[in-house]
């Protein structure tokens, strides 16, 4: 599918090494996160966190690979069940629970992506869809995934046998590790010659045929990848919430993350991150007021389609004529 | 009598006919989604919303106003028509440039206003619509009962659906619809309104979603999350069908509410996702849909 | 994020003639569905039922200062244990209240055991809040699958309903009620001739009651709830299936949906409930002051939460203090009545032990009024209501 004509801007090839501006907010931002439990409330901060590895995990298939997934929480979701079986059932650490569930992801990435990988734009985010609704059918109707209870009480555990993460900060600055080791890992995945090849794709697919490049391979392989880190963000939430539900699997969450993705500015760095922060911090302070909260997720969905194609972020990088 | 897989005849025939009745539902609302996508390439993820204010519409028609079913047939659709229209003109105008995917963004995100709306006014426990007496009651058919309103349901989502078929496929002014997606200059250039045309269009494919939401309010409680998981449904029809094929997405409506009806009976958990596995096979062997156009 | 009332912090210090005999300030958070399927049963109304609990309790006179604030857990397990994680970590909140939809209620009742706070579940119906999951912080108040079943399954089999067909809602909840009524119905010598699972949820139940119709059983049992119920309810009339005389069990059943089904439909249905609001002087009383507030008559749950309220405030008031296990020891040691739930002894479970009741839809012809919807059939003793306790569900003996 041709994202071209949305006069999204793109960022130049960045080739050598991280420009400075991204070191700089990246380091505003790691300094950010590691004095924010001490303000706001931790569970809400590792929540936020989860999420904005989901949107950026989303933002690699969709931004930088132009392929709009309408299934990710297939990959959220079966992360979060597997880590969560891991360290209840099976006894697991934590880092290896959540290790099993990103594999997990990883291997249903796999194998979704190479199905779906062989249509294109609408047709393709039916197909993810489709399967996304199966395993949705498998959560609910399978034993291990406790069906409606969801999987309960899992236990925390210790990071290595030997860390604590009973209390809530040490298990945030697990959490902040993983998320943000994710976020950069992406950053680099993007910035690679494997994400300007991926562009070069996404800008003119026929070109990048007849330049010699397999793109199913490499639409396959960016699929695999977002489905991956995905799995890693729904993992590590199931060791937060100490469980999984159907919530993670449910369509619906895969509409939050493309709104997300969206509203924050797809095809950017950290479009994701804000676009989850956004939305995570409007569901929690605005529970009370029930479906009015649907409501306004709509309304920022249409506002989002109508005056800002390009985002929060995309916007700033337009004003201040920088890649974000 | 021979029996199959345990279930005899009778039954089976039973469920078929109640397979056929939700399909009637399938065909009307993907018949409005096909209409929609094949002349003005928008995917219409409101579609069950509209179809749920078709419903709403009925009841306050009589709640509010005393009209009863029989106006609110044609009245509904008629308003659920006009407020698609306005929300063309206003916002789905604007996108017809850009890559179909904002449509799909756009009418996802007014699906969710709608509900939470409907949902805050009206609660969710659902507000029940009486049967109108002339369809109460129903004809004992020997293998099953069958109420006359339900019959009713299918014989009026057939006259509409063949109806819509024979206007777009069959007359002078669907043909100009048709050539109107084709090439929307050169239709305006023989004088044709075009951008009326697509509205136009617009608020049928809408009025149709209404006119589904009215003829399920008497069976189905009227709620404001009842077209919130039937639209990812639907839309499978209509991707199995074939994305803008008028036939298509009549055909395979009937033809998966059957489907559903018989996995209703041999696998009743999976009647849910039945339609989702027959999607991912289509998609996979024939993308086009089984009676699309090869894209 | 919550909607806050002080309640007589002032007027404690004011209206106390003499010394106040302690200060202590309590915090109760009412958990539940404000915006899904369990708003009408629970939602408002218990945040309704609580304040009329800490007024009734005259809980300022008594130097309590209670507190009372609410959230919508959306019925994602999720979002409900964010934020009881929330009220006991930062809010200081010492018992969450109400908490329908089983899934949320098991996380509330991990987190209050791991916080030292109290679970006064009055909403939720699974039974392994004090079975497989019983912790000893949890109170669970009204009613759970088994004592609908045990009264619906029992009374209907007894009364010449012996082949049972279920329509079971597939999920936890749905097959755990299932299994519950299939239990009493061979106990009480009936059998059970079928099921189907239906995907939840679900709006068109057509296809599934035929499969009761034919399969010649004389009770159809719903082992589902809300929406479901009510559709399948409809559609039974609908395709002639009461008619043709079979009849239908609701197996969870709340007033609010015979409401929205009316008697015409509902008419001869069986249904087992805690708490009905027409059933003496002070139980219209109080249902009346509800009503003003909230504008229809209260459910068995926010019955339930009053009365668990009222309770849990006596423990604090003897106790002196807040400390969960304290409290929830104090509780199952002292029974409490009131007129809305009878009789009360909790458990060394948790499980709250009262009367149930077997109720009968009114026709149209019998009921006066728009609220005027149930008649008594039986009481169901609470010994023989619920469950036995499981021994490793004891908490009492150390």
């Amino acid at each position: 599918m041709a994202m071209s004509d949305t006069g999204i801007t793109r960022p130049a090839a960045q080739q050598a090494g991280m420009p400075m501006l991204h070191k700089i907010i990246f380091l505003v931002l790691l300094v950010f996160l590691a004095v924010l439990p001490f303000m706001v409330y931790p569970v809400f901060a590792m929540k936020l966190m989860c999420f904005a590895l989901f949107a950026a995990a989303f933002n690699l298939l969709l931004g930088f690979g132009g392929l709009l997934s309408f299934g990710h929480a297939a990959f959220f979701g079966s992360a979060s069940y597997v880590a969560a079986h891991a360290a209840k059932v099976w006894g697991l650490t934590p880092e290896l629970a959540v290790l099993s569930g990103t594999v997990a992801a990883a291997i249903l990435g796999l194998a979704i992506g190479a199905l779906a990988i062989r249509r294109q734009g609408i047709y393709f985010a039916m197909v993810t869809l489709a399967f996304a609704q199966m395993v949705y059918f498998v959560a609910l109707q399978a034993q291990f995934t406790g069906g409606e209870d969801g999987i309960q009480s899992v236990p925390r555990g210790d990071l290595f046998g030997l860390i604590s993460l009973r209390d809530n900060v040490s298990l945030y600055f697990f959490v902040l590790a993983v998320t943000f080791g994710g976020v950069l890992m992406l950053y680099r995945i993007v910035h690679s010659p494997f994400g300007q090849v991926l562009k070069a794709i996404r800008e003119n697919e026929p070109r990048a045929i007849s330049l010699g490049y397999n793109v199913n391979r490499y639409k396959l392989m960016v699929f695999t990848l977002s489905a991956t880190f995905a799995g890693l963000a729904g993992a590590t939430k199931s060791q937060v919430f100490q469980l999984a539900s159907l919530t993670d699997v449910h369509w619906t969450m895969s509409g939050e993350v493309v709104l997300m993705t969206l509203l924050g500015g797809m095809g950017t760095i950290f479009g994701p991150l804000v676009g989850a922060a956004i939305i995570v911090t409007m569901q929690n302070y605005l529970a009370t007021f029930g479906a009015w909260v649907t409501v306004i997720q709509g309304v920022i969905f249409v506002i989002g389609v109508m005056l800002f194609r390009e985002g929060i972020v995309g916007v700033i990088a337009r004003w201040i004529k920088r890649p974000l | 009598m021979f029996e199959l897989l345990g279930i005899p005849p009778q039954a089976l025939l039973g469920q078929l006919l109640l397979g056929l009745i939700n399909g009637s539902f399938y065909a009307v609302l993907s018949l409005g989604l096909a209409v929609i996508f094949g002349l003005l390439n928008i995917i219409n993820f409101a579609h069950g919303a509209l179809y749920m204010m078709g419903a709403f519409v009925a009841w306050m028609l009589l709640n509010y106003a005393g009209i009863g079913y029989w106006p609110a047939l044609i009245l509904a659709p008629l308003i659920v028509g006009v407020f698609g229209i306005v929300l063309e003109r206003l916002m789905l105008s604007r996108l017809y440039h850009l890559d179909h995917l904002y449509g799909l963004l756009l009418t996802f995100g007014l699906a969710l206003i709608i509900q939470g709306l409907f949902r805050n006014y009206y609660g969710i426990s659902g507000l029940p619509y009486r049967i109108p007496d002339a369809l109460s009651g129903g004809y004992n058919l020997g293998f099953m009962f069958l109420p006359k309103y339900r019959g009713w349901v299918v014989v009026a989502s057939l006259v509409v659906c063949f109806g819509t078929w024979f206007m777009i496929e069959k007359t002078r002014l669907g043909a100009y619809l048709r050539a109107a997606t084709e090439n929307p200059v050169l239709v305006g250039a023989f004088g044709v309104n075009v951008p009326l045309m697509i509205m136009l269009t617009y608020g049928f494919g809408v009025a149709l979603a209404g006119f589904a939401g009215v003829l399920a309010a008497p069976i189905y409680s009227v709620n404001p999350n009842m077209g919130a998981d039937l639209i990812i449904v639907v839309f499978a029809v209509v991707v199995i069908g074939g994305m803008g094929s008028i036939m298509g997405a009549i055909l395979t409506g009937y033809f998966l509410g059957l489907i559903e009806g018989l996995t209703r009976v041999f696998y009743p958990e999976g009647s849910a996702v039945v339609i989702f596995v027959i999607m991912a096979i289509v998609l996979l062997f024939k993308p086009e849909g089984l009676f699309g156009r090869a894209a | 994020m919550l909607r806050k009332l002080a309640l007589g912090t002032a007027l404690g210090a004011l209206a106390a003639g003499g010394a106040l005999a302690q200060d202590i300030d309590v915090k109760l958070g009412v958990l539940n569905d404000r915006s899904g399927v369990y708003a009408d049963i629970a939602g408002e109304g218990s945040v309704v039922a609580t304040r009329m609990a800490v007024e009734d309790f005259k809980a300022a006179e008594k130097g309590l200062n209670v507190e009372v604030i609410s959230a919508d857990h959306q019925n994602k397990p999720d979002v409900g244990s964010n934020i009881a994680r929330q009220w006991y970590d930062q809010d200081g909140v010492n018992a969450i209240v109400d908490v329908p939809t089983s899934s949320v209620a098991l996380a509330v009742a991990q987190i209050t055991a791991d916080k030292n706070g109290v679970f006064l579940a009055s909403g939720p119906g699974s039974t392994e809040l004090t079975r497989e999951q019983c912790k000893p912080t949890t109170i669970h108040w009204t009613y759970d699958t088994a004592a609908l079943a045990n009264g619906t399954g029992k009374a209907v089999t007894e009364a010449g309903g012996k082949k049972w067909f279920f329509l079971t809602a597939d999920y936890a909840f749905g097959h755990s009620l299932e299994e519950n009524t299939s239990n009493v119905v061979k106990e009480s010598g009936g059998e059970v001739v079928g099921s189907v699972d239906v995907p939840f949820p679900a709006t068109d139940f057509s296809s599934f009651l035929l499969q009761a119709q034919s399969s010649g059983a004389d009770v159809i049992g719903l082992a589902n709830a809300g929406g479901d119920t009510i559709n399948a309810i409809k559609q039974a009339s609908e395709f002639g299936i009461t008619q043709a005389g079979q009849k239908l069990a609701g197996l969870l059943i709340f007033i609010n949906d015979i409401h929205a089904l009316g008697a015409q439909t509902a008419q001869g249905l069986q249904m087992t409930s805690a708490f009905y609001w027409d059933t003496d002087d002070e139980t219209r009383d109080w249902s009346a002051r509800f009503e003003e507030q909230m504008n229809k008559k209260p459910s068995m749950v926010h019955a339930g939460v009053y009365s668990a309220v009222m309770h849990y405030l006596g423990a604090v008031e003897a106790t002196g203090g807040t400390d969960g296990d304290q409290i929830a020891a104090w509780m199952k040691e002292n029974p409490y009545e009131d007129a809305l739930m009878g009789q009360v002894q909790v458990r060394g479970d948790g499980r709250a032990v009262h009367d149930m009741y077997l109720f009968e839809v009114k026709t149209p012809d019998e009921s006066e009024g728009e609220w005027d919807l149930l008649k008594k059939v039986s009481t169901i003793p609470g010994d023989q209501a619920f469950l036995p306790m499981l021994d490793e569900c004891d908490f009492t003996k150390e």
